[in-house]
């Protein structure tokens, strides 16, 4: 590369990305030793789940609800969309279970922690919006009730749950759009800081907090030690 | 349609416990998720069979 092109933006950009995050540690082999727990398989549980609900959607609003409500096959999507979906929050609250319990913040991984509980917000504000598009009484009872609730909170002002094409856009475009970017967003990170290790021992831990909090800091250059890692 | 192991038509069986009251369905759907939780931790990984 020359001088020239050093000095390029797309050239610093593209040196910055690949030095925070080189290519072998953006989609790595192998895993520390102690990711091989059931435990761990829920968050990429989740994300399989959430490749399904993003596909379904798009061929559900490609087909269009003639379709998905009236041939066999549009039946079928209908119901892999609603399925995923029930899959998707299952997997994510177990996953969410799981890192509360593994205090999954520690060593710099707040952020981490943050994009998970947003994402996990916002999926629910996607699936309530999913149940007001269904056009059927189902949706019609959960909308006036969910204006109710949401006008006694003060939230009703910035928008209408009973305005179908509202929820429509918020449905199709903006809220996967969002959940969309804050996965990418949650991944990135945990490849960054790497995944939680286990609290150590009872024996090695220490009396005073703040000195455990320091230990936890190195945890992300722990857990690429290569002689601790098995095969995904 | 076929007969389904639920019957779907017909209001739904809530369960009542002082101010809580829970549908069946929702109630059977956490326990399902608490099971797995405790069989995600206790069930044994399978091991890399490469490297032993």
């Amino acid at each position: 590369m020359s001088s020239t092109d050093e000095r390029m933006w797309t050239a610093r950009v593209r040196s910055r990305a690949v030095r925070a995050l080189p290519p072998d540690k953006l989609l790595p082999d192998r895993q520390p030793v102690y990711v091989s727990s059931w435990i761990y398989v829920f968050g990429v549980l989740t994300l399989a789940a959430f490749v399904v609900v993003l596909v379904s959607g798009v061929v559900l609003g490609v087909e269009g609800p003639q379709w998905w409500h009236r041939s066999s096959v549009g039946l079928f999507f209908n119901s892999l969309h609603l399925w995923s979906v029930q899959l998707f929050l299952a997997f994510m609250v177990v996953h969410l279970w799981g890192k509360f319990f593994m205090a999954a913040w520690r060593g710099r991984r707040a952020m981490t922690w943050i994009t998970g509980a947003l994402a996990f917000i916002g999926s629910v504000g996607t699936a309530f919006t999913g149940y007001l598009i269904q056009e059927n009484f189902d949706s019609q009872w959960i909308s006036t009730q969910a204006k109710d609730g949401l006008n006694s909170v003060g939230i009703g002002s910035f928008f209408n749950v009973l305005n179908y094409g509202q929820m429509l856009i918020f449905h199709v475009v903006l809220l996967p759009f969002v959940m969309s970017i804050l996965i990418v967003w949650h991944i990135v990170l945990v490849r960054l800081r790497g995944v939680v290790p286990p609290f150590p021992p009872r024996s090695e831990r220490s009396a005073f907090p703040s000195a455990e909090v320091s230990s936890d800091v190195a945890a992300p250059a722990d857990a690429a030690a290569p002689a601790e890692e098995v095969a995904p | 349609m076929g007969s389904l192991a639920v019957n779907l038509n017909g209001p739904g069986h809530y369960v009542h416990w002082g101010v809580i009251q829970i549908s069946v369905a929702n109630l059977v759907v956490i326990a399902v998720m608490i099971a797995l939780f405790v069989a995600a931790i206790l069930l044994p990984f399978p091991k890399d069979r490469d490297r032993k």
